[in-house]
């Protein structure tokens, strides 16, 4: 039978699952505000990011096995996988997307999906089709608070979601970039003429997006092994989330986020679902989603005026 | 003297052109109207001069320099302002966070090009910056008697208010030149006669005021001088009595009359 704590459990792993989902989700939304574009190389720059951040990670380790120099390399790892999918974002957009800003919306679709295939199938080549293990910076055994079980790897994942999403906030809410990008977001043309470099402002949000995404694939990667294709299905789902939210709003993918990954968490065990079709509540979620508000739980319902 | 000219300006569209060798000049501290029939290429014109798009030959001269081709955000923060025949405003932000948009160029350093520690700086300073940023906004809002709506949300102003707005906004980046296209289209009487006032305060400012305009009688009373264009091509230049009487500009507008 399945207990109160159990399911306190579900909805623990549930936030975990979902702050990472969040991170990948601000991606998509910040994409789709500025440019009205749904970036599906996203998914794949969190694999990068992933194994960015285990080279570097394994690099700096080395031998050492001090516990302070484990967590301090870590994030120096992270940090770095951020800068490099920050750069190839931008490279991203600068080659594939940014010829296309004016051709039919289609075309930009087209060139992400390609994109998404040279990713991942360049990562295969280089890397082997084997997936391998992220080694947690620190002893991951379970700490148990209350009957619960809490990782400290769990912590570590919804500690650092928080601190980005703040930051992420603040950026955007407070600094004179940030209204560079909200503006460009609410009217691209008369954006230019208030002096905004738009361009620059589509270069930023892709490389703070694609720096995100890294963040994401490097925590997926404790719970989910990185390998070439590990970012289309949690891509997919984080996209999925950014719709749940309201596509185009900040806020919105954060809770799409959250609400996806607790969703997933709990909704096997309390509808009965055989967990190998776990990955169908997603698109259940989806479905619903846009039957009953299809601009998402934050979005403006946006209509046409004639 | 002479703030802006083009040069053998044109632009074509496959094989249509809109805009052929065109040297229009602005005279600074002036209005300086531009006129002709629908269809003529004044919009083009104001096009290629603000940037939102490029020649196809030609040069555009501006305070000496020359500013062809340059993309529409530098051309802003060199001090070219414009609007446009159909409004384009932040229609969901407020009347004031409109105006602070216009102000963006203008305070603090460029956000993307400013030094790094000026970088840090402004980002503490941001609540007071935006402060700084109201209080002036208010103030060109005072100057247009939009004050008492600043906190209506800009897509539910009537039309005329829109429009002064939208040239509010455009003069809070304090320009050089600030161009309007068609400002009293769809203005009532009482509305364009309040429009040629607050064009008569933006010129005693000493901001030169470029007019595209249909609305002959605005035109005849506010300009120093007048461009006319007909088919893409500069067919007249001269004050508004000159313009009058200039049987080119007569043909252009009611027809050639028939020889028997």
């Amino acid at each position: 039978m399945t207990t109160l704590i159990q399911y306190l459990q579900y909805l623990l792993n549930g936030i975990t699952l979902g702050a990472i989902y969040a991170l990948i989700a601000l991606g998509y939304t910040m994409v789709y505000g500025i440019l009205k574009f749904i970036n599906f190389a996203h998914g794949d720059i969190l694999m990068v990011g992933a194994y960015a951040g285990l080279f570097i990670f394994t690099f700096l380790l080395g031998e050492s096995t001090n516990a302070a120099w484990m967590l301090i390399a870590f994030f120096i790892a992270m940090l770095l996988s951020m800068a490099f999918c920050a750069l190839l974002g931008m490279f991203i957009e600068r080659v594939a997307y940014k010829p296309l800003r004016n051709a039919n919306r289609l075309a930009p679709l087209l060139s992400a999906i390609g994109v998404s295939f040279i990713l991942s199938n360049g990562a295969a080549w280089l890397f082997g089709a084997q997936s391998r293990r992220f080694p947690y910076p620190f002893d991951d055994t379970p700490i148990s608070i209350a009957g619960l079980a809490i990782t400290p790897h769990q912590i570590l994942t919804v500690l650092v979601s928080v601190i980005m999403m703040v930051v992420l906030t603040v950026f955007v809410n407070k600094t004179r970039m940030g209204k560079a990008m909200r503006a460009t977001s609410l009217d691209q043309s008369t954006s230019e003429l208030m002096g905004i470099d738009v361009n620059k402002v589509i270069s930023l949000t892709f490389a703070i997006g694609s720096a995100l995404a890294a963040v994401g694939g490097i925590l997926a990667a404790f719970d989910f092994r990185v390998y070439a294709s590990m970012g289309t299905m949690t891509g997919l789902k984080a996209f999925v989330a950014a719709v749940i939210g309201g596509i185009g709003n900040i806020q919105g993918a954060m809770l799409g986020g959250l609400l996806l990954g607790i969703l997933e968490s709990i909704g096997a065990p309390l509808f009965g679902i055989p967990s190998a079709l776990r990955d169908t509540i997603a698109f259940a979620a989806l479905i619903i989603i846009l039957l009953v508000k299809p601009d998402g739980i934050l979005g403006k319902n946006e209509r046409e005026k004639v | 003297m002479r703030i802006l000219e083009t040069q053998e300006v044109t632009r074509a569209f496959g094989g249509v052109v809109a805009v052929n060798q065109v040297n229009f000049n602005v005279e600074k501290g002036l209005v300086n109207g531009l006129i002709g029939p629908n269809g003529a290429g004044k919009t083009t014109l104001f096009n290629q001069i603000t940037g939102m798009d490029v020649p196809t030959s030609g040069k555009i001269m501006f305070d000496g320099k020359d500013i062809t081709g340059l993309p529409a955000w530098k051309i802003s923060r060199l001090g070219i302002a414009r609007t446009f025949q159909n409004i384009r405003l932040y229609n969901d932000l407020t009347v004031v966070e409109n105006v602070m948009m216009g102000l963006h160029s203008k305070v603090g350093a460029d956000p993307f090009h400013g030094r790094f520690i000026q970088a840090v700086k402004s980002y503490f300073q941001a609540g007071k910056e935006n402060r700084e940023l109201y209080v002036r906004a208010l103030e060109w809002l005072d100057f247009f008697d939009l004050s008492h709506l600043k906190d209506e949300y800009a897509r539910n102003l009537p039309y005329g208010n829109q429009r002064e707005l939208e040239i509010a906004r455009a003069l809070a980046a304090d320009p050089k030149i600030l161009f309007l296209d068609e400002p009293a289209a769809g203005m009532n009487p009482a509305e364009t006669a309040h429009l040629m006032k607050i064009i008569e305060m933006i010129r005693d400012k000493g901001i030169t005021v470029v007019l595209i305009e249909h609305d002959m009688k605005l035109v005849m009373n506010i300009c120093d001088n007048i461009t006319v264009l007909s088919f893409g091509q500069k067919i007249a230049e001269g004050t508004p009595e000159e313009i009058r009487s200039n049987p080119l500009v007569i043909e252009a507008y009611l027809g050639k009359e028939d020889e028997e």
